[in-house]
């Protein structure tokens, strides 16, 4: 009861939000569904004319739809860059196999005799088209076209990770901030709009053949309709462009300490973070939402903007261990606690470049480390229980994680199972309290902001210092999940808004402040 | 009107239709008959042009139908098809105008004449708002024909137009097509593998086998002038039923005795075939039918019938 209460509040709260992303999402999927059906149609009747080519397009099409929806994105990224363009085209990409399989087994499904009727009672090819073959196939592609449909209102939410909108970023941000409400608040409405959809077209689907022409007709000028919500929240601009992470966009230490901290108003785009500092990189996106030990800072010749006013709260990195997992390995805390102090901001940063530039694997760039500061001791092979190591979804991490578990292999007689990449602070937390890892390294800004949620008032009195942070959490942690925040590794991996080094210089920017006075200049 | 001149059609191996050749004259009713295989669908298509012959011509009118764009050779010959192929999206009135439309013909002259041939093929007019699928076999057939005779074309095809009938409603249709004066005024080329339906509707038959004619003449010639084995053997089976269906009265008249006294039994025109004279004495009391030629009136008893049948035959084995 209470948690419906408070998720109708949120919405409530966020309506503007809510109704924007909405139509953002409708929009997203009509267009692509709408391009889709312009391509995949005579696309469709192109291969029952020509037989030869049905193997490969509907093979090509089916090799598309298998492929990862995030990994589709990706590509797209390069190619178009973010925003809506590549969105666009992954989704029709998706839409594509439905609509044109079934425009092709509608049209050779249609009684031979029945076409053979057609062309004998003096009918073109054209009109035995259209008159004939596109009418009988008509409910078979209807039925793709609703298919199509319900699978692009549920790959569109991806597309907020390309800053494409959508009720992705409530999903995402929900994900990332560890807020139930906000996941729902994307999700509900998500699948709302899809079983509306598919009830709509079934609807049409089932209409009597008399209906069905006025249907056919209608069709076109919907899909135009919906389409064109798309362009209405996304039609503001401004001088400069930010793109801030969907976590970034809910925190009190992110976007909304911007605004109500120094009052900074820019046009915002939401974009996931993989691709962030390279939108930034290109050109497309000026001010980003890093972090301050990225490696990609150095690769992409980003530069920080000084938090002069002090809303980013520092970041610590520790390893919070379960105390049933200390108990049960009592050689797991000195083992963890080796790496303590021993990491710095530029240390680490060098070694993230290694992972997100170089693309060299975490495990090689762990060992080298560990080699560099007499660490490193080959693994026992024995097995005394198993220790399972978990990590967020991002390089650093996963470099922590081979660290951690070289030294348990090399210290201990305990072995090692790691479940890394656990999507954002929500999911590795939940593992965490639900038993299912027994460590993973935790920042102690994000256990204080995302996970303990503590008033505004006790986070003023805190996040200005590094210790204060660090004992409340480990105080509060303790009490409520019984979970231990070990000694931290020494860098602070705290929020930070970042610019192209050059455009910064330019435009004389060093501090936020900088950049607030410049945008309401002129 | 129409000709075919050594004409051939081969599907890779298979020769459907082999070399064969034939005349239809105008207002002539031809069937093509023969078992399943043998070519007859083939032969008919390839004159509408919905298959192209591997070698051979066809003339309409004398004019090679090569000479004109298909669409506009079809839009001018009535088709039905082997199993109707109606629209199913279609309702019955709209079945029927697809030529006219395609014709550009105004709404009010396709509205009269839909209505004409609803009511000349006994189709009630509830039927043009239905569907295809709500109407039963028969009225199917029915708006096929309808469909292909709408622009009143010079030649009509059709193939096994009566296939999916019941024996009752086919000699029905039968009895209606004879009448139907749409038709007498048509050129008509007709495919079928029922020996009845044949020298029932026919003027001429080409009897086919294995993609070759074996036999073109009018009934009586395949009947009584067989030109093989195999096509005695074709008939062999209906031979009797046939034979009384295909001789008319008057072609037994100079056996048949002359009218001794006036009685007062039902006169016959000597048109009639012998299988109807034949069937009078199911229903009359009397003993003998009169016939009625020219200006002379016989008279005949069951007996006496049947004997200037075997005489008729007799003589026909001579010739
Ligand atoms: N499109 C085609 N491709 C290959 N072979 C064909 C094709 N159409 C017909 N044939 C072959 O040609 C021969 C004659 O076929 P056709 O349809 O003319 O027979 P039909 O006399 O109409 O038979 P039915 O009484 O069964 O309708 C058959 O052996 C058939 O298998
Ligand atoms: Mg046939």
């Amino acid at each position: 009861m209470n948690e419906q209460q408070t998720l109708f509040d949120f919405m409530r709260q966020q309506s503007d939000k809510l109704a924007a992303q909405t139509l953002q999402h409708i929009g997203l999927t009509f267009i692509s569904l709408f391009i889709a059906v312009l391509i995949g149609l005579p696309l469709g009747i192109l291969i029952t004319r020509r037989r030869k080519l049905s193997g490969p397009v509907l093979g090509v099409a089916g090799v598309l739809q298998t492929i990862p929806s995030i990994a589709l994105l990706g590509f797209m990224i390069p190619v178009l860059g973010i925003g809506a363009k590549p969105a666009i085209v992954a989704l029709l990409l998706y839409a594509l196999l439905p609509i044109v399989r079934n425009t092709f087994t509608g049209i050779t499904g249609v009684d031979p005799a029945v076409k053979e009727a057609a062309v004998a009672m003096g009918m073109s090819k054209w009109q035995v088209l259209f008159k004939v073959e596109l009418p009988l196939a008509m409910p078979v592609i209807f039925a793709g076209i609703r298919t199509a449909t319900v699978i692009t209102v549920g790959v569109a939410t991806l597309a907020s990770y390309i800053a494409a909108g959508g009720l992705g970023e409530f999903i995402f941000g929900g994900i990332s901030l560890n807020n139930t409400n906000m996941i729902l608040a994307g999700a509900i409405p998500a699948a709302l709009l899809a079983i509306l959809f598919d009830f709509l077209l079934s609807r049409l689907q089932r209409l009597n053949i008399r209906k069905l022409k006025t249907a056919t007709a209608t069709l076109p000028l919907l899909l135009l309709l919906f389409s064109s919500f798309y362009f209405i929240p996304s039609a503001y601009g401004g001088k400069l462009t930010a793109g801030f992470t969907p976590e970034f966009m809910g925190r009190q230490d992110g976007n909304l300490g911007l605004q109500s901290k120094y009052k900074l108003k820019i046009h915002t785009i939401v974009i996931s973070d993989a691709v962030m500092y390279k939108a930034a990189y290109e050109n497309q996106l000026d001010v980003i939402s890093g972090y301050s030990t990225d490696g990609r800072l150095e690769a992409y010749h980003l530069v920080v903007l000084k938090d002069d006013k002090g809303i980013f709260p520092p970041y610590y990195a520790a390893p919070v261990v379960r105390e049933d997992a200390l108990t049960k390995f009592p050689e797991l805390e000195n083992t963890l606690n080796l790496l303590s102090g021993k990491i710095n901001d530029s240390i680490m940063t060098a070694l993230n470049y290694r992972t997100d530039y170089l693309h060299q694997s975490p495990e090689k760039v762990a060992k080298d480390f560990l080699l560099d500061n007499g660490l490193w001791k080959p693994a026992r092979e024995v097995n005394m229980g198993i220790v399972r190591i978990g990590s967020k979804i991002f390089g650093e991490q996963y470099i922590l994680a081979s660290m951690y578990s070289m030294l348990i292999k090399g210290y201990t007689d305990y072995d090692v199972a790691t479940k890394t990449g656990l999507g954002g602070t929500k999911i590795c937390f939940d593992a965490l309290t639900n038993n299912q890892i027994d460590f993973y390294p935790e920042y102690t800004g994000t256990g204080l902001l995302a996970i303990l949620k503590p008033s505004l008032k006790t986070v003023d009195s805190l996040t200005l210092s590094k210790d204060k942070t660090y004992n409340y959490v480990q105080k509060e942690f303790q009490k409520k999940y019984n979970i231990k925040w070990l000694k931290p590794i020494g860098f602070n991996n705290a929020y930070a808004l970042m610019m192209r080094k050059k455009q910064a210089k330019d435009l004389n920017i060093k501090t936020i402040s900088n950049l607030k006075r410049y945008l309401e200049s002129k | 009107m129409i000709k075919v001149e050594q004409l051939s059609k081969h599907f890779g191996k298979t020769q459907a239709v082999d070399n064969i050749s034939f005349e239809v004259k105008e207002h002539e009713n031809l069937i093509l008959l023969g078992t399943s295989g043998c070519g007859k669908t083939t032969t008919l298509k390839m004159i509408n042009r919905l298959i192209e012959p591997t070698s051979g011509e066809i003339f309409i009118d004398g004019k090679d139908i090569l000479e004109q764009p298909p669409e506009i050779l079809r839009r001018g010959i009535g088709y039905v098809l082997q199993n109707n192929g109606l629209f199913p999206h279609y309702t019955v009135a709209e079945n029927i105008s697809i030529v006219p439309q395609l014709l550009k013909w105004d709404k009010k002259r396709i509205e009269k004449r839909i209505s004409e041939l609803l009511e000349k093929l006994h189709l009630s007019d509830d039927c043009r708002q239905m569907y295809p699928a709500e109407l039963s076999g028969g009225q199917q057939q029915r708006v096929g024909l309808a469909r292909a005779l709408v622009a009143d074309p010079a030649v009509l095809l059709m193939d096994e137009p009566f296939g999916a009938l019941d024996n009752v409603t086919r000699s029905k249709i039968h009895a209606e097509f004879k009448v139907l004066d749409e038709l007498k005024r048509k050129t008509i080329i007709m495919v079928t593998h029922d020996v009845q339906e044949a020298f029932e509707l026919g003027d001429h038959i080409c009897l086919m086998d294995k993609g070759k004619i074996l036999q073109d003449g009018r009934p009586s010639n395949l009947l009584f002038n067989p030109a093989n084995a195999f096509v005695q053997d074709f008939l062999q089976e209906q031979r009797l039923q046939l034979e009384f269906k295909t001789i008319k009265l008057n072609d037994i008249w100079r056996w048949l005795p002359i009218l001794q006294k006036e009685n007062k039994t039902k006169v016959l025109p000597a048109d009639t075939d012998l299988w109807t004279g034949l069937e009078q004495f199911k229903f009359a009391s009397s003993e003998t039918i009169t016939i009625h030629h020219d200006s002379e009136t016989k008279s005949a008893s069951f007996e006496q019938l049947m004997a200037a049948f075997y005489q008729y035959k007799k003589q026909q084995a001579h010739e």
